[in-house]
C-alpha cells in the first residue's frame, strides 16, 4: 500500500511539473507581450524598459527564468506582472468565494442527481423516468452561462428576487452568504445534477440485472435490502468516481459562473489574468488546479480500492 | 408416491412478451417431488427448464411475464404467493444455486458475510456471532478447506469450484428441505462437476435433501438422479425414472441425448453422433410435434400434438409425447447395435 | 430478466448493423431529435438563400440610422436611446424577422442563420479531429501497450490535469491574435481554423482514454490472438481487427463529442477567445445580447435556445444511437465519463 502510494505521489508530481512547463512554454510563445514593454507602460523609455527587464530577470535564459518562477510560486514572493500584486496572497483571497461555490453546488447535484437517478431506474420506462430523463438532458444540453444569464435577467434584475451577485462573507452574514451563492449554485448544479441523475440511472440499471441482484431475492431478502445493500452498493460506485474528477476539477474555479455573477473567486482571478496574458497568476492559478485535479484523481483511485476488492487485491487469486 | 408430495407442480404455464414478439417457455408441465427425491429435469437451451426453476420460487414475476398453473410446497400454493409469504419460502424452504458462481455472489462482500445476510434475513433471532459460526459450519459441510479463514474471503478470491459449493453452503444455511440447482456443474471444469456432483449427492443422502437438478448433460443426470423430466421446446417430451430413461426411452429426442452421450465402455465412434438441425425458436413453433422437423421417424400423425401419456401398462408413471407404438421405438431406437437417433433421410 | 436466454433459430441472425438499424428505427424519440438536427442543419445552410431572397442584407451590414417599414408604418431600426427593434415577423416581409441585434442595427435572423453555419462547422469540423486523434493515440497506446502506452497516457494525463477552460482560453488567445504557423503554413488568427483546432485537440485526452481502454480489452480477445496467430503484422491487427471492433463506439462518441464542442465553443466565444469578429457564432451572438438582456432579453435567448436544440438533440440521438448498437453496452459509463462529461465543458 505505501508503495502505491509513493509511486501516486511521484506521478503526481511528475504531472504538475510536465503542466507547469506547458503553461510556462505558452506564454512564452505569444507574439505580442513583452511583459517588460506593458510594465513600463504608455511613456516607455528603452531605459525603463532594460531596467525592468533586468530587474524581472527578463533576459535569462527560458530555464532560468522558469526555475526563478517556479521557486517564488512556492515560497509566496510571486508577483503579477499586472498590478504587482502578491499571486498567493490573491489566490488565498479567492478561496472563500470558490469553494463556497462549489461545495454548496455540489451537496444541491449530489442530491438531485442521485434522487432522479434512483427515481428514474426504479421506474425505468414510466412516465416519471421519462420527464426525469428529458429534464436531465436539457439540463445537460444548454450552456451554463447563457442559462446563467437568463437567470439573472428574470430572477433578479426584473424580479430582484435573488441578489446581483457579489460575495457576502460567511461569518459576517450567513444568510446572505447563502441568499448570494443560491444563484450560482443552482446554475452550476443544474448542469451536473442531469449528468450524474443519467449516470446513476445507467448504472443502476445495469446492476439490477446483474445475477447476484437475482441470488440476493432468491435468498429471500426483503426488497428494501435488494435495493439498498446490494444494488445501490454497487450502482454508487461510478457516482463516486465520477465525483471526485468533477469536483477536483471545479476546485481549480469556475471561470464563467464566477464571471457573471461576480464572484471573485479564483477563477475570476485566473480570468482577468489571461486576459492581460499575466504569466504569474496564470501559472499559480493553472498549478492550483491542476493539483486538486491531480490529487483528487488519486483519491478517486484509493476510494475505489476501497470500494472494489477485486481492484484491491489485484487479478483474482484463481479463475 | 407413498407419502404427500413436497412439491406438486400441475399445468405450470409461463410466457413472455419480448422484443420479437410473445413466446411460451413453459406450456403445461406437470410434475411431483417426494421429500429426499432428486429430479432431473434436461433439456438444451431454451427448452424452458431454467425458467420452470425459476418460476417456482417467484423469480420469473414481472409485467412481462404470464404464469399460470399450481406450484404447491406442502399444499401450499405458491404462484399466487403474495411477496412477503414468497420471502419466507425462499431461502428457508426452498434453496437455490444458479449457474455462474461468480456472477451470482456480489464482488463487494465477503463470501461469510452474504451467508450470514441470508440467515439473519430470516431468523432475526440469530445473533451476528452466532449465523457467523453457522456460515462456518456450513462452508466445512461443503467440503470447503480452512472453512474458518475463507469465511472471511471475498469471492473472486475463491476458485470456481469453491465458490460453487459456497453458494451451495449459502442455499442450504438454512437447512431448506429442497435445493433447486439450476445448471450448477455447467461454468466448471470437467474434475470439478464430478465433485459437485459428488457433494449433490452426499447432500441427499445424508440430509434427505429434495433436489431439482437442471442441466442439459444426461451424463451429469446418470450420477445423481432419481427420476427424469426431458423438456423441448418448452414442453416435458419423456419422464420416468432413471433406469426407465436410460433403458427403455419412449421419445426420439431422448434416443439422440443418449445417442450423443461420449462413452467410455464402448468403441470410440468414427463420428460423434448428434441430433441435426437445431431447436425451433419459441417464437415459431411448429405445428404439431415440435420435434418433428428434426425427428427422422416422422410420419403423417405427427401433425397432431401428442399429449404426455403412459404408453406403457406396466409403468403408468413412465410419459411420453410420442406417437409411434411401442414395439416401433424398441425397434426404430436402436442404431448401430446402441439406443440412438438416425439422422434424419432429408 | 431472470428467462433463461433464447437460442438464436430460424433463419441466420442478420448483421450486428442491421440489428442495430432495427433497433434505431423503432426508437422513434431518437428518429425524432435525429430529424430535429437535421432540420436545425437545414436553417443554417439556407443562410446565403434568406440573406439574399428575403431579408436582403448580410449578417454584417449595419442599418443604425436606417429605418424599416412594418405593415405600412415606418420604424426605427434602433431607437434614439439605443434600443434595436423587436422581431418583427413577417410584418416587413421577412427583414428583420427576429429583429434588429443591438446598435449595430443588424439583422438578427440572418446572423443567427450564419452564426450557425459557424458553430456547427466548429463543433462538427474539431469532433473529427478529436475522434481521429483520439482514435488513432487510443488504438497505438492500447495496442503497443509498454512504454508507447506510458508516453501516451502521461500525455494525455497533463493535458486532463489542465483545467480545461483555461487551457482553451490560453490557447485561444494565443492564437487568436498571432495566428499559428505549422511549417509553410500560416492560420491567421481570424480563422475559425483556429478555434477548430483548439477545440480538436484540447479534447483529445477524454475521448482518448475510453477508447484505450476498450483496445485494451478488446485486444485480449481471441480473435486477435488467431489474427496475429495468421502472421497479420501490428498495422494489420490494428486497423484490421480491432478497429472495426470499435466502430460503434467511436461513431457514438462523435456524435456525443459534437454537442461537447458546440458547448465548448460557445463558451470561448462569449469570452472573445473563440470565434473572432467580423465571424459570428451563436456564441458571440449570446455575448452582444448580454449586453442588452435587461432591454432586449430575446438577443440572448434565441442563439441560446438553438444552441440548447442542437445539443439536444444530438444527446438524445447519441443515446439513441448507443442504445441501438449496444443495448448493455458497459462503454457507457466511459462514455459519459469522457464525453458529455462538464469536465470538458465550460463551467
Amino acid at each position: 500500500m505505501a508503495r502505491f502510494i509513493l509511486r501516486r505521489l511521484v506521478g503526481m508530481v511528475a504531472v504538475l511539473f510536465a503542466v507547469s512547463v506547458l503553461t510556462f512554454l505558452i506564454f512564452n510563445v505569444i507574439p505580442n507581450s513583452d511583459p517588460a514593454q506593458r510594465m513600463a507602460g504608455k511613456q516607455a523609455t528603452p531605459e525603463l524598459v532594460a531596467s525592468i527587464t533586468k530587474e524581472w530577470g527578463f533576459d535569462d535564459s527560458l530555464p532560468q527564468q522558469y526555475v526563478t518562477m517556479m521557486r517564488k510560486v512556492f515560497s509566496g514572493d510571486l508577483i503579477s506582472y499586472e498590478g504587482r500584486e502578491n499571486v498567493d496572497e490573491k489566490i488565498v483571497e479567492g478561496i472563500p468565494e470558490t469553494f463556497s461555490l462549489c461545495i454548496g453546488a455540489a451537496v444541491i447535484w449530489l442530491f438531485f442527481g442521485i434522487l432522479f437517478g434512483y427515481l428514474s431506474a426504479v421506474r425505468a420506462g414510466g412516465w416519471l423516468d421519462k420527464t426525469l430523463t428529458v429534464i436531465a438532458v436539457t439540463g445537460i444540453s444548454m450552456p451554463v452561462f447563457w442559462l446563467a444569464a437568463i437567470f439573472l435577467n428574470y430572477l433578479t434584475y426584473k424580479t430582484e428576487i435573488f441578489p446581483s451577485g457579489g460575495y457576502v462573507e460567511f461569518t459576517t452574514e450567513p444568510i446572505e452568504w447563502a441568499n448570494h451563492l443560491i444563484l450560482p449554485w443552482i446554475t452550476l448544479a443544474i448542469l451536473y445534477a442531469g449528468f450524474y441523475s443519467r449516470v446513476l440511472r445507467s448504472s443502476m440499471l445495469d446492476v439490477m440485472g446483474e445475477d447476484y441482484v437475482r441470488t440476493a431475492r432468491a435468498k429471500g431478502l426483503s426488497e428494501q435490502r435488494v435495493m439498498s445493500r446490494h444494488v445501490m452498493r454497487n450502482s454508487l460506485i461510478p457516482i463516486v468516481t465520477l465525483f471526485g474528477l468533477d469536483f477536483g476539477a471545479l476546485l481549480g474555479g469556475a471561470i464563467l459562473i464566477e464571471g457573471i455573477f461576480s464572484l471573485e473567486g479564483i477563477g475570476q482571478y485566473a480570468y482577468e489574468a489571461l486576459k492581460n496574458t499575466d504569466l504569474p497568476p496564470i501559472m499559480a492559478i493553472v498549478l492550483f488546479g491542476a493539483f486538486f485535479v491531480v490529487l483528487f484523481n488519486a483519491l478517486v483511485d484509493i476510494a475505489y480500492a476501497y470500494l472494489d476488492p477485486r481492484i484491491r487485491l489485484g487479478a483474482s487469486a484463481n479463475g | 408416491m407413498a407419502s404427500a408430495p413436497l412439491l406438486s407442480v400441475r399445468d405450470l404455464r409461463v410466457g413472455f412478451v419480448t422484443e420479437g414478439g410473445r413466446l411460451q417457455a413453459v406450456d403445461g408441465v406437470s410434475f411431483d417431488l417426494a421429500p429426499g427425491e432428486v429430479l432431473a429435469i434436461v433439456g438444451e437451451s431454451g427448452s424452458g427448464k431454467s425458467v420452470i426453476a425459476q418460476t417456482i420460487i417467484g423469480l420469473t414475476r414481472s409485467p412481462n411475464s404470464r404464469i399460470d398453473g399450481s406450484v404447491q410446497l406442502r399444499g401450499a400454493e405458491l404462484i399466487d404467493a403474495d411477496d412477503a409469504e414468497l420471502r419466507k419460502v425462499r431461502g428457508e424452504q426452498i434453496g437455490m444455486v444458479f449457474q455462474d458462481p461468480m456472477t451470482s455472489f456480489n464482488p463487494v462482500y465477503k463470501i461469510g458475510w452474504q451467508i450470514v445476510e441470508a440467515i439473519r434475513a430470516h431468523r432475526r433471532d440469530i445473533g451476528d456471532k452466532e449465523a457467523g459460526e453457522i456460515a462456518v459450519e456450513m462452508l466445512d459441510s461443503v467440503g470447503i478447506p480452512n472453512p474458518a479463514r475463507r469465511v472471511d474471503d471475498y469471492p473472486h478470491e475463491f476458485s470456481g469450484g469453491m465458490r460453487q459449493r459456497a453458494m451451495i453452503a449459502m442455499a442450504l444455511a438454512l437447512e431448506p428441505d429442497l435445493l433447486i440447482a439450476d445448471e450448477p456443474t455447467t461454468a466448471l471444469d470437467v474434475t470439478v462437476q464430478a465433485q459437485i456432483l459428488a457433494l449433490l449427492e452426499r447432500l441427499n443422502r445424508d440430509r434427505g435433501l429434495a433436489t431439482i437438478l437442471i442441466t442439459h448433460d444426461l451424463g451429469v443426470v446418470a450420477e445423481v438422479a432419481d427420476r427424469v423430466l426431458v423438456m423441448y421446446a418448452g414442453r416435458v417430451v419423456e419422464q420416468g425414472t432413471l433406469d426407465e430413461i436410460f433403458y427403455d426411452p419412449q421419445h426420439p429426442y431422448t434416443w439422440g441425448l443418449l445417442g450423443s452421450l461420449t462413452r467410455m465402455d464402448r468403441e470410440r465412434p468414427k463420428r460423434l453422433p448428434q441430433i441435426s438441425g437445431a431447436p425451433p425458436s419459441l417464437q415459431s413453433l411448429p405445428q404439431g410435434c415440435s420435434f418433428r422437423p428434426r425427428c427422422p421417424h416422422e410420419f403423417g400423425r405427427c401433425s397432431e400434438l401428442p399429449a404426455l401419456d403412459a404408453r406403457l401398462s406396466e409403468t403408468p408413471a413412465h410419459l411420453d409425447r410420442c406417437w409411434l407404438s411401442p414395439e416401433q421405438k424398441c425397434e426404430l431406437r436402436q442404431v448401430e447395435g446402441e439406443i440412438g437417433l438416425e439422422a434424419p433421410a432429408r | 430478466m431472470a428467462a433463461e436466454p433464447i437460442a438464436a433459430t430460424g433463419p441466420a441472425a442478420s448483421s450486428p448493423w442491421r440489428l442495430a438499424l432495427r433497433r434505431l428505427r423503432r426508437n422513434r424519440i431518437a428518429l425524432g431529435f435525429l430529424g430535429l438536427f437535421v432540420l436545425i442543419v437545414v436553417f443554417v445552410l439556407a443562410a446565403p438563400l434568406w440573406s439574399h431572397n428575403v431579408a436582403h442584407t448580410g449578417p454584417n451590414d449595419t442599418h443604425t440610422l436606417q429605418k424599416v417599414e412594418v405593415d405600412g408604418e415606418k420604424r426605427d431600426v434602433v431607437n434614439p436611446e439605443g434600443q434595436p427593434i423587436g422581431p418583427v415577423w413577417f410584418g416587413a416581409s421577412g427583414k428583420f424577422f427576429l429583429g434588429a441585434d443591438g446598435r449595430l442595427g443588424r439583422d438578427e435572423m440572418v446572423r443567427l442563420m450564419y452564426g450557425g453555419r459557424t458553430s456547427l462547422l466548429i463543433g462538427i469540423s474539431s469532433a473529427l479531429i478529436t475522434t481521429a486523434l483520439a482514435t488513432l493515440f487510443g488504438l497505438l497506446a492500447g495496442y503497443y501497450r509498454g512504454a508507447t502506452d506510458s508516453v501516451i497516457s502521461r500525455s494525455m494525463d497533463v493535458l486532463w490535469a489542465f483545467p480545461v477552460l483555461l487551457l482553451a482560453i490560453a490557447l485561444g488567445l494565443v492564437l487568436a491574435v498571432g495566428g499559428l504557423q505549422i511549417g509553410p503554413i500560416h492560420i491567421s488568427g481570424g480563422s475559425i481554423w483556429i478555434p477548430i483546432l483548439i477545440i480538436g485537440v484540447v479534447m483529445v485526452p477524454y475521448m482518448a482514454r475510453p477508447i484505450r481502454g476498450e483496445v485494451l480489452s478488446l485486444r485480449e480477445k481471441e480473435f486477435v490472438e488467431a489474427a496475429v496467430a495468421q502472421g497479420a503484422g501490428s498495422l494489420r491487427v490494428m486497423f484490421g481487427e480491432l478497429l472495426p471492433n470499435l466502430w460503434s463506439t467511436i461513431i457514438v462518441f462523435f456524435t456525443l463529442n459534437i454537442a461537447n464542442n458546440l458547448l465548448l465553443e460557445s463558451a470561448l466565444s462569449f469570452l472573445g477567445v473563440g470565434v473572432q469578429p467580423p465571424n459570428a457564432s451563436w456564441g458571440t451572438m449570446i455575448a452582444s445580447g448580454n449586453d442588452l438582456i435587461t432591454s432586449a432579453p430575446l438577443l440572448t435567448i434565441i442563439p441560446g435556445t438553438m444552441i440548447l436544440l442542437t445539443v439536444l438533440s444530438l444527446n438524445v440521438f447519441g443515446d439513441g444511437l448507443r442504445d441501438a448498437l449496444d443495448p448493455r453496452s458497459k462503454v457507457r459509463l466511459e462514455a459519459h465519463a469522457g464525453m458529455a462529461e462538464p469536465e470538458g465543458t465550460a463551467v
